[in-house]
C-alpha cells in the first residue's frame, strides 16, 4: 500500500499536469510610417504583415499602428488581435485583421509629422498588457522622426526584452548627398533602443523577411 | 642571497661550481643506493599488487555476470522450449481431437465392410466340381469289347453321347456358377476401395502424429541439452539472442517510423482541442497530448497481446482465470477501437485545418486558388484510415519488443562480460607496466651513477678476481 501511495506522489506533478508559466507567445507591434510619399511604401508594408499573419501562431498577437504627428495614443492603432489559441478560429480572426489592413491601406493619408519615438512607446505598453514572450517592435519608416513643435521626446526610451526591428529604412534624397547623415540616423536609433535595454536589427531586404524573428 | 648565488659554490665560474654540484649529488645518491632502489622496488610492487588485485577483482565479477548470463539465457532457453513443446502437444491434441475422435465410427465402418466383403468371399467360394466317378464308370463301360456285337456296341455308343452330354451341361452349370462369383467379386471391388480410402486417411492421420511426435523428440532433446546446462546449448542460445536482439530493434525502428507518422497525424489536430499555445514544460500541449494518446495506444496494444497470451511481459495478466481475460480482451479492445475512432476523425480535422491554413496563406500572398482539387477526398480518405490502422498496427509492437527485452539482457550481459574482460587484462597491463617501470627506474638511477659504481666494480674486482672467474664458469 505504502508501494502504490509512493507512487502516486511521485507522479502527481506529472498528473497535474507541469504547468509552464513562461510564455511562450510572441507579441508583434508593426509600426507604420505614413509620413510625406512614405505612404507609397503602404504597399510594401501590407505585403510584411501578410507574411506575419501566415508566420504567428495561434496565441500569439498583433497589432499595427500609424506613425504620423503624435502617435502615443491609441487611436493611431489600426488593428489589433490576440489570436484564439484553436487554429481554425485563430485562421478567422487573420482574415479579419487583414481586412482591417486592407481598408487602412486604401483609405491612408499622408501626415505631415512624424512620430516614431510615441508610436514605440505605445508599442511596449501593448506588448508588455498583451504578456507575451517574445515581443517585436517593427518600425517601417526611414527612421527620420519630424515632430510637432512643444511635442517632447527627447528622453531615453525603455524597451527591455523588445527586439526593434526597422524595415525597408529607405535612404533619403539628403542621404544621397551625404550618406552619413543616414548612418548617423541609424545609429542613433541603435544606440538609443540598446540604451534602453532591446536589440536592435535592420532588415532592408523584404525578400527574406524571415531574419525578423532571428536572433 | 638569492638562490642561484647559493647554488655557486665557486664565484665566478659558474660551470666549475655545477660539476662540483653534480658530483656531490652523484656521491649522495651513491650513497643511498640501497634504499633508493628498495624504495623503488616497493613502490612498484605495490602498484603492480594494487592492479593485480584490482584486475582479479574484475576477472571475478566478469565470472559471475558470465555465470549469470548462462542462467539468464538458459532459463530463457528453457522456457522458450517449453512453450514450443506445449505448443505441439496442443497441436497433437488438435489432430487427435480432430481426425481420430472419430475412430469409433471409423472402426464400426470398416468393421461393416470387412464383415461384407467375408460374406461376399464366402458367398463366391468356388464350389468343387461334382467327383469324377461316373468318369471311371463311362471308362469302364468304353473299355467294354463290343466283340462284333452290334447291339453291345450301339448300348456303348448311346452311354457314350449320354455321358459326353451329362459333362457338356455339368461343365455349363460350372461355367455358370465361376461366373456368379466373379460377379460377386466384382461387387467387392468399391468396398475394397471404400477401404482402402478410410486406411490410407488413418495414415495420413497417424504420420502427422508420427511428424509431431518426431518434432517434440527434437524439442525435448534440446530441453535435456538445456537442462543439463551445457555450453553448446549457451551458445547456441546467446547466438540467437543476438539474432532475436537485431530483428526486434529493426523491427522495433519501423514500429517507431510508424509512431512518428501517427504522431504528425494527430498533433495538428490536438491543437483544436487542447488550444496550439499551451506549454507543458517547454513542449506544446497539443504535441504532449498527441503523444500521450499514442503511448496509451500502445500501452493498450501491450495489454491486449497480453490477454490474448501472445506474449509474457505481465504475468499477472497471463495468471488471470479465463473469463478475466476475456473480459480483459474486450475492454482493451474497446478502448484501442474508441482510439482509433478519435484518431481517425482528428485525421479528418488535420484535413480541415490544412485545407483552411492553405486558403489562408493563399488569400495573404493574394493567389487565387487555381480550380479545384482533383480527388481531394482521396487524401482524407487516406489520412482517416491511416488514423484508424495504425493504432492497430502498433498493438504488434508488443511481440517485436518481448523479443528486444528479452534479448537484450543476454545482449548486455555479454556486452558487460567483454567490457569487465578488457578492463581486467588492461588493469593487469597497467600493473606489469608498473613493475616493469620499476625496473627501469632502478636502471635510470643506477645510469647516473655510474663512475662510482665503475669504481666499485674495479675494486672488487681487485679484491676477488677468483670468485668473479669461477662465476662467470659457472
Amino acid at each position: 500500500m505504502k508501494k502504490y501511495l509512493a507512487l502516486i506522489l511521485v507522479l502527481l506533478p506529472f498528473l497535474w499536469g507541469c504547468p509552464d508559466t513562461t510564455s511562450h507567445s510572441r507579441g508583434v507591434y508593426m509600426l507604420l510610417d505614413t509620413s510625406g510619399t512614405y505612404t507609397k511604401e503602404l504597399k510594401r508594408a501590407e505585403a510584411i504583415i501578410n507574411y506575419l499573419l501566415g508566420t504567428l501562431q495561434p496565441g500569439d498577437s498583433m497589432a499595427v499602428a500609424r506613425i504620423d504627428s503624435g502617435s502615443f495614443s491609441e487611436k493611431d492603432i489600426v488593428a489589433k488581435m490576440t489570436f484564439d489559441k484553436r487554429p481554425s478560429v485563430a485562421n478567422q480572426q487573420k482574415r479579419l485583421f487583414k481586412q482591417q489592413i486592407d481598408n487602412f491601406v486604401q483609405t491612408a493619408k499622408g501626415s505631415a509629422y512624424t512620430d516614431i519615438t510615441g508610436g514605440v512607446l505605445q508599442s511596449v505598453e501593448f506588448l508588455n498588457e498583451a504578456g507575451a514572450g517574445q515581443k517585436y517592435i517593427l518600425i517601417f519608416s526611414d527612421l527620420k522622426e519630424e515632430l510637432v513643435k512643444g511635442h517632447i521626446r527627447n528622453f531615453p526610451i525603455q524597451v527591455d526584452g523588445c527586439n526593434v526591428v526597422a524595415l525597408n529604412v529607405t535612404k533619403l534624397r539628403s542621404d544621397n548627398v551625404d550618406p552619413r547623415e543616414y548612418y548617423k540616423r541609424v545609429e542613433d536609433w541603435r544606440a538609443r533602443v540598446e540604451a534602453g535595454g532591446g536589440n536592435w536589427r535592420i532588415v532592408n531586404d523584404l525578400e527574406r523577411l524571415e531574419n525578423i524573428f532571428e536572433g | 642571497m638569492s638562490f642561484t648565488k647559493l647554488l655557486l659554490i665557486w664565484p665566478g665560474s659558474p660551470v666549475l661550481s655545477m660539476l662540483i654540484w653534480i658530483v656531490v649529488m652523484v656521491v649522495l645518491l651513491y650513497l643511498a643506493r640501497t634504499p633508493a632502489h628498495k624504495a623503488i622496488h616497493s613502490l612498484a610492487r605495490v602498484i603492480h599488487n594494487g592492479f593485480r588485485l584490482m584486475s582479479r577483482s574484475v576477472m571475478l565479477a566478469e565470472e559471475k555476470l558470465a555465470q549469470r548470463n548462462k542462467e539468464v539465457t538458459l532459463s530463457a532457453g528453457i522456457e522458450s522450449v517449453e512453450r514450443l513443446i506445449e505448443r505441439e502437444f496442443h497441436r497433437v491434441d488438435a489432430v487427435v481431437k480432430r481426425d481420430l475422435s472419430g475412430y469409433p465410427t471409423l472402426h464400426r465402418a470398416l468393421s461393416d465392410q470387412t464383415t461384407k466383403i467375408d460374406e461376399d468371399y464366402r458367398e463366391s467360394s468356388e464350389t468343387p466340381p461334382p467327383p469324377p466317378s461316373w468318369v471311371g464308370a463311362v471308362e469302364a463301360v468304353a473299355n467294354l469289347p463290343s466283340q462284333g456285337d452290334g447291339t453291345v456296341a450301339n448300348i456303348l455308343n448311346e452311354i457314350h453321347k449320354t455321358t459326353v452330354s451329362q459333362y457338356k451341361t455339368a461343365m455349363d452349370e460350372h461355367r455358370k456358377a465361376v461366373a456368379e462369383r466373379h460377379n460377386l467379386l466384382k461387387k467387392m471391388m468399391p468396398y475394397w476401395r471404400r477401404m482402402a480410402q478410410t486406411l490410407e486417411q488413418v495414415g495420413k492421420t497417424i504420420t502427422g502424429l508420427h511428424e509431431r511426435a518426431r518434432v517434440i523428440d527434437n524439442r525435448m532433446t534440446e530441453y535435456e541439452e538445456i537442462r543439463e546446462q551445457t555450453d553448446k546449448a549457451a551458445r547456441m542460445l546467446t547466438a540467437s539472442s543476438l539474432t532475436q536482439f537485431f530483428i526486434s530493434g529493426f523491427v522495433l525502428l519501423i514500429a517507431i517510423g510508424g509512431a512518428v507518422i501517427n504522431f504528425n497525424l494527430i498533433a495538428l489536430p490536438m491543437s483544436e482541442m487542447v488550444g496550439g499555445g499551451s506549454y507543458i514544460g517547454g513542449f506544446k500541449t497539443a504535441n504532449v497530448a498527441a503523444l500521450v494518446i499514442i503511448l496509451v495506444e500502445v500501452a493498450m496494444g501491450l495489454y491486449l497481446m497480453e490477454s490474448l497470451r501472445v506474449t509474457r511481459l505481465f504475468p499477472i495478466i497471463g495468471q488471470m482465470d479465463d473469463k478475466m481475460r476475456t473480459r480483459m480482451i474486450w475492454i482493451t479492445f474497446s478502448i484501442l477501437f474508441v482510439l482509433a475512432s478519435v484518431e481517425a476523425a482528428l485525421a479528418f480535422m488535420r484535413d480541415q485545418i490544412a485545407a483552411d491554413m492553405q486558403a489562408l496563406r493563399q488569400s495573404l500572398a493574394a493567389v487565387e486558388a487555381t480550380g479545384a482539387a482533383v480527388n481531394s477526398w482521396i487524401p482524407t480518405v487516406g489520412q482517416m484510415v491511416m488514423g484508424f490502422v495504425l493504432p492497430f498496427a502498433l498493438t504488434f509492437v508488443a511481440i517485436p519488443l518481448e523479443s528486444f527485452v528479452q534479448s537484450s539482457r543476454t545482449v548486455l550481459g555479454v556486452i558487460a562480460v567483454a567490457v569487465l574482460r578488457w578492463l581486467s587484462f588492461f588493469l593487469r597491463l597497467l600493473g606489469n607496466v608498473s613493475h616493469y617501470c620499476g625496473e627501469l627506474l632502478v636502471n635510470i638511477y643506477d645510469l647516473f651513477i655510474f663512475p662510482p659504481l665503475w669504481v666499485e666494480n674495479l675494486i672488487r674486482d681487485k679484491k676477488h678476481p677468483t670468485e668473479i672467474i669461477i662465476e662467470e664458469e659457472v
